[in-house]
């Protein structure tokens, strides 16, 4: 991955717009956070091969990066973003990393589903 | 002496962290090691430091790391399960048990490393740790495997006591130490913490250094 660029990410959401496509969406502080004594509670979620269509999509910020997605009838939404990735077949890549290079939220979308 | 030392675990990892040095010691013995493993750690935040995974490339990565960590361990056979990272304890609990206990009856062990159930912290140790001890419930007594489980929940030794087997795997520490290097996604940051003293303040027992000298299980019983 490499540091986001709003230039290239900017695009990159554009070529999915109007169109069915799968996301994957997730944020976590580590299956050990309370373990380690990082946090008081170990928080996590994901999506995986959500199928959304947006109308509208944006990043913003000026690092760490926001994106927001605009559904028919909601919202995607992912902050703390860091870095992209886009692949030949267009899978774009978006990932928050801390200091130590962990992940800390991912956003991703692609045409055709994530693998298992 | 064993005769076929069955370890089931749920992340590629977890065998080396936790028991690589028994696991090295049994198989450097002459004892057979079959090692199953449930997932490809798919959801793991660790991507090596610099980071060099992604989310999407890390199961691969991962699944090259465990084949290098299971030559070092010396595990000759490796039967991976195919499910998917934090989601084992939400799966058909008959579906799993059943397919453990298939292998069972197969390897035949004498004795099986897994996760205590309740113990373990993370859900999936708990989860895997407890239909790998359903499944064995499940044979009869006389042909049951020993089970040493690894524990490593802050509360465990106040509610299991001290534990009952403490291995001394000093000599097998470069061993171990190879299998840690090879899980490099996962292990870069915790052998760059090491090596800068990160670990320092903590109580002696939970040093990396002692991790490799000592690995300690509790036997488990069978109610």
């Amino acid at each position: 991955m490499n540091p986001i660029d709003k230039s290239i990410v900017q695009p990159a959401l554009d070529s999915f717009l109007n169109r069915e496509v799968y996301l994957h969406l997730e944020t976590t502080n580590g299956a050990y956070a309370v373990h380690s004594q990082e946090s008081s509670m170990t928080v996590g979620a994901y999506i995986r091969n959500g199928l959304i269509s947006f109308k509208r999509g944006v990043i913003t910020g000026d690092g760490p990066y926001r994106v927001g997605l605009k559904l028919e009838l909601g919202w995607v939404y992912a902050e703390g973003l860091t870095d992209f990735e886009m692949d030949q077949e267009g899978q774009l890549l978006l990932a928050g990393h801390d200091q130590e290079g962990r992940l800390a939220v991912a956003l991703e979308l692609s045409f055709y589903p994530f693998d298992l | 002496m064993e005769q076929h030392v069955l370890v089931v675990f749920p992340h590629p990892d977890d065998e080396t962290f936790g028991c690589g040095g028994t696991i090295a010691r049994f198989a450097k013995s002459g004892v057979p090691v079959t090692y199953i493993c449930a997932t490809l750690g798919q959801m793991g935040r660790n991507m090596g430091k610099p980071f060099f995974a992604t989310r999407e490339s890390l199961p691969n990565i991962r699944e090259a790391e465990l084949a290098e960590a299971c030559e070092a361990l010396g595990i000759q056979h490796l039967i991976k399960l195919g499910l998917r990272d934090k989601t084992i304890e939400f799966e058909d609990p008959e579906i799993l048990i059943t397919r453990i206990e298939r292998i069972l009856r197969e390897v035949r062990p004498s004795l099986v490393l897994t996760h205590y159930p309740g113990y373990a912290v993370h859900p999936d140790h708990n989860a895997l740790g407890d239909l790998t001890i359903r499944a064995i419930s499940r044979l009869s007594v006389q042909d049951r495997p020993i089970v040493h489980a690894h524990a490593f929940a802050r509360d465990c030794q106040d509610v299991l006591g001290p534990p009952d087997i403490v291995n001394d795997i000093s000599a097998m520490s470069e061993v171990k130490l190879a299998a840690i290097r090879a899980h490099r996604s996962q292990s870069q940051l915790l052998l760059a913490r090491s090596a800068d003293g990160h670990f320092k303040d903590q109580p002696a027992k939970n040093s990396f250094s002692h991790m490799l000298k000592q690995e300690s299980f509790w036997t488990y019983h069978f109610s």
